[in-house]
């Protein structure tokens, strides 16, 4: 097994009765990355992750996650994952009591104290969870998954609802974790959230990872062309180039200077993401 | 922090700190399961003041009728009540809050961490000897006040007491567990679980005095915990003469000790092959 890599899954299926939920999965995480998983609804994110996470059996395939495989793995390795589930509600207890809970399942926790703070609920220890507001339930969800000191850390949609200074401070806080030495599985629906935090990202379409690479990378050249557009004498003209730059001299020459209308674009994460999982369907 | 978790991981598993042990982490889970029991205001009132209020209420009503034996039918309810209020607080209230942290993801999210699964276990056993105990006490109290109730006095009946509520609770606790993966959520739960135990009462001698019931139906009531909690402690609360009141004109220790064992066994094999950790909707 190599070692450096938290998470190694090959050839990864899984079926729902005769419907196929993964159609052979590959994918490798390395120690210390920040990993986003992408893909519409149904794709199979959450069903890729439960096997990852333990929670769900797959029919073949080889998993393993910090050297083990999930499917087998006890106490021992769950001390060492953490896990971010988002709950429809909570018991009547304070943020310092449950936090200070989950920290006595584990051998080596975090100071809840300190964690407390880190997720930026200090003020607010002695309030009961039902009573918190939804952005700062998702950092209490966040503190319950961090403050076992996991190597690797799970996060489900972990912005979803957050408004924007919201999902700012909680992307320091996921940078933070990384900084660390985390490494961090995350999937979510919001493209700027996996370019600001991600080293890599998965597309995952129809139970298959159809592209795997840096945020700014995905895709490959082929759907990384800039999209070049000016005013000509006979209307708007769009060209698709690989070099940009010479089209902008070639027609600068043309015009004799200015070039009216012009606009150079790059195909963002959002754009690489729909043609992929576009191309799927 | 890095260099930290760097030679963690790097360490050989002997080397890593013990994970927490069951016993610890059950007590500490069991302390705050009351903590937030008793701070969820309408649970409590539900569960200690709903069978006070009956009991005051049927108490009301028939408690000064004597049967023919000479027995006040206030202290007929007060031994069954408690019977009803052991069941309520084990069998109800713990399938409902079971069904209802399965469904909110509480226990999948326990399932995620090194907790030992026997830890949640061991903190809701605490949970329910607390508010049975706490149930039994407020029945007693409210007994001995109205209802010409007494304490036992032999050694004997304080030992019946003793085994008939502890096999008594860890049988209805069991068959709360059981059913808690019943319902497909916990809107049906009140419904799975709230029904039959109502019917149970009415049918058990904890509503309807037993000797009252139809025979039919206390075959019926044979079959389950209740009917012979309740027997049981009529045979502690009640005078001695009150065993001419009884179908079997006996109190029948030895046949309430075997079905309460038999109810724990098979509710204890039930637990182990049902238990889940996560809502049928979580697939």
């Amino acid at each position: 097994m190599d070692n450096s890599l938290a998470v190694s899954v090959r050839g990864l299926r899984k079926r729902y009765g005769s419907v196929t939920a993964l159609d052979g999965i590959d994918l490798e995480i390395a120690r210390g990355e920040v990993f986003a998983l992408l893909g519409p609804n149904g794709a199979g994110k959450t069903t890729t992750v439960e096997i990852l996470e333990g929670f769900r059996d797959r029919n073949d395939g080889a998993v393993a996650v910090l050297g083990e495989d999930p499917a087998k793995a006890g106490r021992r390795w769950r001390a060492r994952i953490g896990i971010v589930l988002q709950l429809s509600g909570e018991a009547e207890l304070t943020v310092a009591e449950m936090v200070s809970q989950f920290a006595g399942f584990y051998p080596a926790p975090r100071d809840p104290a300190q964690v407390i703070e880190l997720v930026g609920l200090a003020g607010l220890a002695g309030r009961r969870a039902h009573q918190l507001s939804g952005g700062q339930r998702r950092r209490l969800d966040v503190a319950l998954g961090i403050v076992g000191r996991p190597e690797l850390l799970f996060l489900d949609e972990p912005t979803t609802g957050f408004d924007p200074e919201a999902r700012r401070k909680f992307w320091d806080l996921i940078r933070r974790l990384a900084a660390e030495g985390t490494t961090i599985l995350l999937t979510t629906h919001y493209m700027p959230e996996a370019e600001a935090l991600a080293d890599r990202v998965a597309v995952l379409a129809g139970g298959r990872l159809v592209a795997v690479g840096e945020p700014a990378a995905l895709g490959g050249q082929a759907l990384r062309e800039a999209q070049v557009g000016w005013e000509a004498a006979d209307g708007r003209k769009e060209l698709r180039t690989r070099t940009p730059t010479s089209v902008v001299a070639e027609l600068a020459a043309q015009f004799g200077g200015e070039i009216p209308g012009l606009t150079i674009t790059r195909p963002s994460l959002e754009d690489v993401y729909l043609d992929l999982i576009g191309a799927q369907r | 922090m890095t260099a930290h978790s760097m030679q963690r991981s790097a360490a050989p598993v002997s080397d890593l700190p013990a994970l927490p042990g069951a016993w610890r982490t059950g007590l500490s889970m069991g302390r705050l399961e009351v903590v937030a029991f008793f701070r969820e205001r309408q649970a409590v009132v539900f569960i200690f003041a709903l069978p006070v209020v009956l009991l005051v209420l049927l108490g009301s009503i028939f408690g000064n009728q004597a049967t023919a034996h000479g027995i006040s039918v206030g202290q007929v309810f007060t031994a069954g009540m408690i019977a009803g209020g052991i069941g309520a607080t084990s069998f109800q209230n713990l399938g409902l809050s079971i069904a209802a942290e399965r469904e909110r993801g509480s226990l999948k999210r326990l399932r995620g961490t090194p907790m030992p699964p026997a830890a949640y276990f061991i903190g809701k056993i605490i949970l329910v000897f607390v508010c049975t105990v706490a149930e039994v006490l407020v029945l007693l109290a409210v007994g001995i006040a109205f209802y010409h109730l007494h304490l036992p006095t032999s050694a004997a009946k304080w030992w019946t007491l003793a085994w008939v509520y502890a096999l008594g609770t860890i049988a209805c606790s069991l068959l709360g567990i059981a059913i808690s993966s019943l319902p497909r959520s916990a809107t049906n739960a009140t419904a799975v679980i709230t029904l039959p135990f109502l019917v149970l009462q009415f049918i058990s001698g904890v509503f309807v005095p037993y000797s009252d019931v139809p025979p039919w139906l206390q075959h019926i009531a044979s079959l389950f915990p209740l009917k012979w909690m309740s027997q049981g402690l009529r045979s502690v609360f009640l005078p001695a003469r009150a065993v001419a009141l009884e179908p079997g004109h006996a109190w029948q220790h030895g046949q309430t000790a075997v079905v309460l064992l038999a109810w724990i066994a098979g509710g204890l094999v039930l637990c182990l092959r049902t238990f889940r950790w996560r809502s049928s909707r979580d697939g």
